[in-house]
C-alpha cells in the first residue's frame, strides 16, 4: 500500500444517459434483468466514499501477462501479441493510484475457458484468460495478452461480439467500481454489436476503443494499444476539506 | 457554421459501463471456474480472520430475475464497515479499523442453485452525511450478463428495528412499503436476504 491521500469528498453524480442503458432490448438478457423502479439518490456517505485498497505486494510477477500466466514452462498463448496500457484518471484528470484492475477475455480464436460456453473455436492450452496489475503512483497500468478473436453468441440470428478485454476497475472508492469492455479500433463489428448499442451516445462508445500506439510498439515484439480509464471525478473545495487535499 | 460549444469543465467523462458478461468468473473469481495456478486465491473469499472482532455472521440469499428465476452467472460484491463503523479503506479518516477485517467480500453464485453467501461480521453503525448515525448494513454491486451497469444496493437487518426506524437513508424512501425490499431476515448471526431485479417485491436500487 502506498501512503496516497485519498479523495475526500462526494463523487461526481453518475451521467446516466451516458452509460448504457439498463434497459436496452436489442441486447435481450438486459430484458428481465432491467431494474424498473427509479433509483433512490442520496449524498455520499463514508459508505460510498470508502472502498478497499489492494497493495502491489499483492501482485505476482505473471499476473499482467496472459500471454505466459496460465502457460506450460517454455511456451506461450497463440495468437497476435499485444501490450494494452494507458492510465486510470478521474473525470477532472487527475491520476488514480494504487487501484486493482482485473482482465478478462477469450482466446485468439474467440473461445473462453468456461464450462458455459462451447464455440467451435478451440480452447488454446497455453491460454487461461483472466489477469490483474495495480496502477503506479501516476495511474499508469499495462499488460500483456493477446488479441481476443471475435465470436458469434445468441441474441439476434447473426450476432457477433466484436474483439473485446473485459476490464474491471476499483478506484479510491465503492461509488467508483466499475467494469467496462475495451475494444479495439477500427473494428467493423463494434458499430454492429447490440452490447455495444446499449450506450446511446457516439461519444461514449468511442471512449472503449483502444488507439493503436506504434510509438510505444515494441519491434519484432508486439502491438501496443493505448487505453485510458475514467473514473468518477469528486467534488472537493476549499470550504468542505482541508486545504492540502485539493 | 456551426455554434460554439463551451469548453468543458472537466476534461473527462466516465469510462462508460458495459455489462461483466456471462464468463465474469474467468477474470474475478478464476479458481471457481477451474482456472488453478493463475492466482492462489480468489480475492474477497475471506473476510474474517479469527482474531475479527464483532459478532460473526453469515448472509446468503438469490438474485432473482424479472421472471422469478434465479441469476446463476451473478456476481456480488459487499462492502461494510468493521463492528466499531469504520471502513478498513486508505478514505477513512476517522480512525483505524479493525486490521483483522477487510471489510470487502466477492462471491460468485452457486452455478446451480444462484446462492450467494458471505461469512462476515455485523457491521457497525456509520454517520450520514449530517452526523446522524445510519442503522447498520451492507453495501452491494451486483454485475452479471444483462446489467449493462452495476447495481448498488444495501442490505439491512431485521433484529435492527430501532435503528432502521431512525435510517437517515430510509426516510427518503416516498414509498416507505420499500423499505422492506432492503431488510435480511433472520437472527442470531444467520441472515437471508433475497434481492429481486423487477416485479412487485422489486429491491431498491441506488443511484450513489
Amino acid at each position: 500500500m502506498k501512503n496516497s491521500r485519498p479523495a475526500t469528498a462526494n463523487y461526481f453524480p453518475r451521467d446516466r444517459a451516458w452509460h448504457p442503458q439498463a434497459y436496452a432490448p436489442g441486447y435481450k438478457s438486459s430484458v428481465l434483468r432491467a431494474p424498473q423502479r427509479p433509483l433512490i439518490a442520496f449524498a455520499n456517505t463514508l459508505s460510498e466514499t470508502t472502498g478497499p485498497a489492494f497493495g502491489h505486494d499483492m501482485i505476482g510477477p505473471l499476473d499482467n501477462d496472459l500471454t505466459l500466466n496460465f502457460a506450460q514452462p517454455g511456451m506461450s498463448a497463440i495468437g497476435e501479441r499485444v501490450v494494452v496500457q494507458g492510465r486510470v484518471m478521474d473525470e477532472r484528470g487527475q491520476p488514480v493510484p494504487n487501484v486493482l484492475l482485473e482482465f478478462w477475455q477469450a482466446n485468439a480464436g474467440g473461445r473462453y475457458r468456461h464450462k458455459k460456453d462451447n464455440y467451435l473455436a478451440p480452447l488454446d492450452p497455453n491460454f487461461g484468460g483472466c489477469g490483474r496489475t495495480v496502477t503506479g503512483d501516476d495511474g499508469t497500468y499495462a499488460f500483456r495478452t493477446v488479441r481476443p478473436g471475435p465470436y458469434p453468441w445468441p441474441n439476434g440470428p447473426n450476432d457477433w461480439r466484436p474483439a473485446h478485454i473485459h476490464i474491471s476497475v476499483f478506484g479510491q472508492a465503492f461509488a467508483q467500481r466499475l467494469i467496462t469492455q475495451m475494444y479495439f479500433e477500427g473494428d467493423p463489428l463494434i458499430p454492429r454489436c447490440p452490447i455495444v448499442r446499449t450506450i446511446n451516445d457516439p461519444a461514449a462508445i468511442d471512449m472503449l476503443a483502444a488507439r493503436l500506439d506504434m510509438d510505444a510498439s515494441a519491434p519484432m515484439d508486439s502491438l501496443t494499444y493505448r487505453f485510458d480509464i475514467i473514473l468518477r471525478g469528486s467534488r472537493s473545495t476549499l470550504f468542505e476539506n482541508r486545504l492540502e487535499g485539493n | 457554421m456551426t455554434s460554439v460549444k463551451p469548453a468543458p469543465l472537466y476534461p473527462f467523462k466516465e469510462s462508460p459501463s458495459q455489462t461483466a458478461g456471462p464468463y465474469v468468473h474467468i477474470g474475478l473469481t478464476p479458481n471457481f471456474c477451474g482456472i488453478e495456478g493463475v492466482y492462489d486465491q480468489d480475492l474477497g473469499i475471506a473476510m474474517v480472520t479469527d482474531k475479527a472482532k464483532g459478532e460473526r455472521i453469515t448472509v446468503e440469499g438469490r438474485v432473482f430475475d424479472g421472471a422469478g428465476t434465479p441469476l446463476k452467472d451473478v456476481l456480488v460484491e459487499i462492502w461494510q464497515a468493521d463492528s466499531n463503523g469504520l471502513y478498513n479503506s486508505p478514505a477513512e479518516q476517522r480512525g483505524t479499523a479493525d486490521p483483522a477485517f477487510t471489510g470487502w467480500g466477492r462471491c460468485a453464485a452457486d452455478q446451480t442453485t444462484g446462492h450467494f453467501r458471505f461469512e462476515t461480521i455485523k457491521p457497525g453503525r456509520v454517520p450520514f452525511t449530517d452526523g446522524r448515525l445510519q442503522a447498520p448494513h451492507i453495501n452491494i454491486w451486483i454485475v452479471a450478463r444483462g446489467i449493462n451497469l452495476g447495481l448498488n444496493t444495501r442490505i439491512y437487518f431485521e433484529d435492527e428495528a430501532e435503528a432502521n426506524a431512525a435510517d437517515p437513508v430510509f426516510q427518503r424512501f416516498e414509498h416507505q412499503d420499500r423499505v422492506a425490499t432492503l431488510i435480511a431476515s433472520g437472527g442470531n448471526g444467520k441472515y437471508s436476504h433475497d434481492i429481486h431485479l423487477q416485479g412487485p417485491q422489486e429491491t431498491v436500487f441506488f443511484d450513489i
